[in-house]
């Protein structure tokens, strides 16, 4: 398992020298990396219950500093017109990236410190305030990427703490109406079946009323919120439904990505030999859209052990998650699954356009030291839980 | 692990597990689909987004003369272009290269235009670069994005406006040229020959051009010139090998006189070959290699001179004298005269026919002619009654039937059909019906009239005298398969032609161009023209015993043909390796041709004479 671990660190170290290769840059990532990995080794001998008792002044400074962040933060000159960087002078970093494992850690406490799975919306409050402060944070950046991620977080955690999928469901009936809203007649199916829902899962009647009304305001005010989308994310949303409409500006990302993509067959172009990466037709190769040089220069056998090795992690987290002798760790891991899993996706997904573009860096591959040392972080706790279990001798499980 | 039930856990791991198989196989197959079915689709895309096609202008083939002197060839030239972005954008790198390459505003407009025409290739920008301009554009490259310079093979015409004519010129192809070409193989922009021998001979000259990848980047930098992708080598086109002399056309073009309107053709009698041709005033040919300035355009077209127009071929004149023998070719073939035929009235100065006066050029009179005699002295009165003799109808059959109505099919572009009347219904239509008179005989046995002929349609009638009387078809580079016409004259009747045209030189019209002993027959002609002084023409041949060669000159308002003799036989000389040193350049010829006839009212009608509307012609 922990060789598992290392060669995925050793072979994404690998892979991220490729878009780089121009510049600097790698050698940049390599001192992130190096420091990734002393970070992760230092968790790793961080005892759960140190992490536990730590938790909520980790969360709390996460919220002051992305609170700092939304006033004093900087676009650091890579993503314009966003306040997502903060430097305190030469160490800059994107405090959101820390605060989706604050917000784990959290969830992680709060839920196992209960001793039943929250079976009611209004025992679903205090989680989703936990999520709500750093989502409305990040949002107000803007970050929405990040801020789904978020969700994910939450989502995935519930579901793991033993929240019926219907709950979860109600939950997220409210964003659901939001997106629906834009056909009157598909919002007006939903509403019925959500209805037919809130019947069969028999909440509290004010619960019932509120998820109602919840979902009749966001279907009121979705036309409103839409304009009040920034710009760039109307495009973003309206690119990923068609991207030829407009290939000069907001679907060139995805147009250049699929082109890329696209022309690396089954084995691709050769590592480094990348055209559409050389001549810089990727937008943000080395950070967003770093998956697409995989698929030009490695082609799809380069996807597809990319793929397999992602689908081993998760699953390894998940086993670790499912064995780990107490419940903060073992939220804690599958917390960091779900994160994982949604930057995979999202990430992966958007490059050929299965998913709208949001700028969501790949866990191990794209350049940018926050989010690597986040990741390292996540790994590092999770290879404590699973050396602690290992550690009690599979107690109760034998495979 | 206290209140999780283990068998909740393994259920709930289960359905995690499906969620990220679901997720990575959906993900996988959206990679399958895009990496390996839409492969090609894609891969193209990647192509032609690094790359951009440049294209490799042919070098044209070379144009020699007889002996492989270079007429036309190439040199290599540097050329400034842009590789072709949205119409704004281009404007914007226009502007930003308009300081280092001298473009004003017309300039870039001019520029954007031809650009709004051919929006996917290349803009050139200068396509005639010197190389300082070249140099440091290159220095500067990383300001101008798109930017694409190379050489260009260039064409230039070493002898200029010598040959100005016989070339004619390059250019880029018109809309209507494209309309017109057989071949599909042109585009917008590239080069064809718009005139002369570039334009017949096109075809063969023009090579298939070449093409070249460059890579550029996703804002436009040409990042790679060479080896971006395999690219297609331009082929030149075929030499053409014409008959001209190009020693002679040289000296032709030197002892032209300079500022005056005219042209020369000189040609082999033996076969037709064109030796030398050359129209004057010229212009430079080489100025319209990568496109003509506006300015030396407009001099061009706006001049009085009408320099583009090549007056051996494009320009009609009336024969005068020239036409003499014809119409005594004419009389001899038919039987109607013999060379020692002398006509009824001798020539006082001038002819009575009908209540029309008409005169001879010489007030004094030649007395009685024969028609030997009458040639060497270009005697008109003895003219108007051989025509008379010859009568209309016979007089129109013959300059029908030998092709002085047509074109001569010289491989040149342009040629213009000579006017003549096509039969006597044709004065009919001019003049309407019995509103003419036998007169228009006596104007067109003058070559005046009612005919108008090139310079090389002349000259062919003297390289059929000059021969055996057949004629060959003018040719510059392929002589043609069809038959000339012949003259059916027999040798005797050439002979004696040939020795009236002796005469005309060493005692007739021409006496002061002869040159040293040099036997040159020839004829002399001031052909009156209705907008300003008379024409002047010379058209011979030498040796005059076995002649090899015909040059024919006309001088537009030359008065009395003073400088073409002298021009004509210094040519000879020289074609022929002669002393021409103590040649004069100009001598004062009679005016050979008859003033316009005047009108004598009251004057009896005449009754002597009467037009033989059809003379026998020869069993």
């Amino acid at each position: 398992m922990l060789a598992g671990y290392g060669l995925l660190i050793v072979y994404s170290a690998g892979r991220t020298d490729v878009p780089t290769i121009v510049a600097t840059i790698w050698l940049r990532q390599l001192i992130w990396l190096t420091l990734g990995i002393t970070c992760a080794i230092l968790i790793f001998r961080v005892s759960p219950r140190l992490l536990e008792w730590a938790t909520p002044y980790v969360y709390g400074i996460a919220i002051f500093v992305l609170l700092l962040t939304l006033f004093f933060g900087t676009g650091a000159g890579t993503a314009a017109g966003t306040h997502s960087w903060i430097g305190i002078s030469k160490l800059r970093g994107q405090p959101a990236e820390f605060a989706k494992l604050a917000v784990i850690l959290m969830l992680a406490r709060w839920l196992a410190e209960r001793r039943e799975p929250p079976a009611t919306l209004r025992e679903l409050v205090y989680p989703g305030a936990i999520t709500l402060a750093p989502f409305l944070l990040v949002v107000l950046q803007p970050d929405l990427g990040s801020a789904i991620v978020f969700v994910a977080i939450l989502f995935s955690m519930l579901y793991w703490a033993g929240t019926k999928p219907g709950m979860l469901l109600l939950l997220a009936s409210p964003v659901i109406g939001l997106i629906l809203a834009f056909s009157t007649a598909v919002w007006g199916a939903w509403i019925v079946l959500l209805f037919v829902l809130l019947l069969w899962l028999r909440p509290y009647v004010w619960e019932g009323l509120a998820v109602m009304l919840a979902n009749i305001v966001m279907g009121v005010i979705a036309l409103p919120f839409w304009r009040h989308l920034a710009p760039y994310q109307q495009n973003r949303l309206l690119a990923f439904l068609n991207p030829e409409a407009d290939p000069r500006s907001t679907g060139w990302h995805i147009i250049q990505s699929k082109v890329a993509i696209g022309s690396g067959g089954w084995f691709g172009k050769g590592f480094t030999h990348g055209t559409q990466k050389r001549l810089a037709f990727l937008p943000a190769q080395h950070t967003d859209f770093i998956f697409p040089i995989v698929g030009e220069e490695l082609g799809f056998a380069g996807v597809v052990v990319a793929l397999t090795l992602f689908a081993m992690l998760l699953f390894v987290l998940i086993r670790v998650a499912r064995r780990a002798t107490d419940t903060f760790s073992s939220f804690c891991v599958f917390g960091i699954a779900g994160m994982l899993f949604a930057h995979i996706v999202e990430n992966v997904g958007m490059a050929v356009n299965l998913m709208p573009v949001t700028g969501i860096p790949l866990p191990f591959f794209s350049y940018g030291g926050s989010f690597l040392i986040t990741c390292a972080l996540a790994i590092g706790i999770s290879l404590r839980v699973a050396w602690e279990s290992r550690a009690h001798g599979y107690a109760d499980h034998s495979q | 692990m206290s209140r999780l039930s283990p068998y909740q856990q393994d259920v709930r791991v289960r359905a995690a597990r499906l969620l990220v198989w679901t997720a990575i196989t959906i993900i996988g197959v959206a990679y399958f689909r895009t990496q390996i079915l839409d492969h090609s689709k894609y891969e193209l895309q990647s192509e032609s987004n690094r790359l951009r096609q440049v294209t490799l202008p042919a070098p044209r083939g070379v144009i020699t003369d007889r002996h492989g002197k270079i007429i036309a060839e190439n040199v290599p030239g540097y050329t400034v272009a842009l590789l072709p972005v949205p119409e704004p954008e281009m404007r914007r790198r226009l502007d930003s290269l308009a300081p280092f390459v001298h473009l004003g505003r017309a300039d870039i407009d001019r520029l954007l235009q031809r650009f709004h025409r051919t929006p996917y290739q290349s803009l050139v920008v200068l396509s005639d670069a010197p190389f300082e301009v070249v140099s440091a554009l290159e220095e500067r490259r990383i300001q101008f994005p798109g930017l694409v310079t190379q050489t260009e093979p260039k064409r230039h015409y070493p002898d200029s406006t010598a040959v100005a004519h016989l070339v004619g010129l390059v250019g880029e192809v018109t809309d209507q040229d494209l309309a017109g070409h057989r071949s599909t193989m042109l585009r917008l922009g590239d080069l064809i020959g718009k005139d002369g021998l570039e334009r017949a001979y096109d075809d063969t000259l023009r090579g298939s051009d070449g093409v070249r990848y460059v890579e550029v980047n996703a804002v436009g930098y040409v990042v790679r010139e060479a080896g971006a992708a395999p690219g297609l080598l331009a082929e030149s086109g075929d030499t053409v090998r014409t008959t001209i002399d190009l020693d002679l056309q040289r000296y032709v073009a030197s002892v032209f006189p300079p500022n005056m309107r005219g042209a020369v053709v000189a040609l082999e009698p033996s076969t037709g070959a064109i030796l030398a041709l050359y129209s004057s005033p010229g212009y430079n040919p080489n100025a319209f290699v990568g496109g003509v300035s506006p300015e030396y355009w407009r001099a061009l077209n706006a001049s009085p001179d009408h320099p583009l127009l090549d007056r051996a071929v494009q320009a009609r004149y009336p024969p005068g004298s020239t036409w003499k023998l014809a119409i005594a070719s004419m009389a001899l073939k038919r039987g109607v005269a013999t060379m020692r035929t002398r006509m009824l009235i001798p020539c006082r100065g001038g002819l009575q026919y009908g209540d029309r006066f008409f005169r001879c050029w010489n007030a004094e009179g030649h007395g009685s002619l024969t028609l030997e005699q009458a040639i060497a002295q270009s005697c008109d009165v003895y003219f108007y009654q051989l025509g008379l003799k010859l009568g209309l109808t016979s007089l129109i059959e013959d300059g029908n039937a030998w092709g002085f109505r047509a074109k001569t099919g010289v491989d040149l572009p342009g040629e213009l059909a000579a006017i003549f009347p096509s039969g006597p219904e044709y004065f009919d239509r001019l003049y309407g019906a019995r509103h003419w008179t036998s007169a228009v005989t006596l104007n067109l046995a003058i070559g005046q009239g009612e005919n108008s002929q090139t310079l090389l349609n002349m000259v062919r009638l003297y390289q059929m005298l000059a021969s055996d009387g057949r004629s060959r078809t003018p040719y510059l580079v392929h002589p043609t398969e069809e038959p000339g016409v012949d003259l059916g004259l027999n040798p005797q009747q050439l002979a004696g032609l040939r020795q009236a045209m002796i005469n005309v030189v060493e005692r007739g019209t021409a006496r002061g161009a002869r040159i040293g002993d040099l036997k040159i027959a020839g004829k002399t002609a001031t052909s009156q023209n209705p907008q300003g002084p008379s024409h002047g023409w010379f058209i011979g041949f030498a040796p005059a015993e076995q002649p090899a060669i015909v040059v024919g000159a006309v001088i537009e308002f030359a008065r009395h043909g003073s400088t073409v003799a002298p021009l004509v036989t210094r040519v000879i000389a020289h074609y022929l390796g002669a002393d021409t040193t103590m040649a004069r350049y100009e001598y004062r010829l009679p005016a050979d041709t008859a003033p316009r006839e005047t009108r004598v009212l009251g004057a009896p009608p005449g009754d002597s004479l009467t037009d033989s509307t059809r003379a026998p012609a020869i069993p």
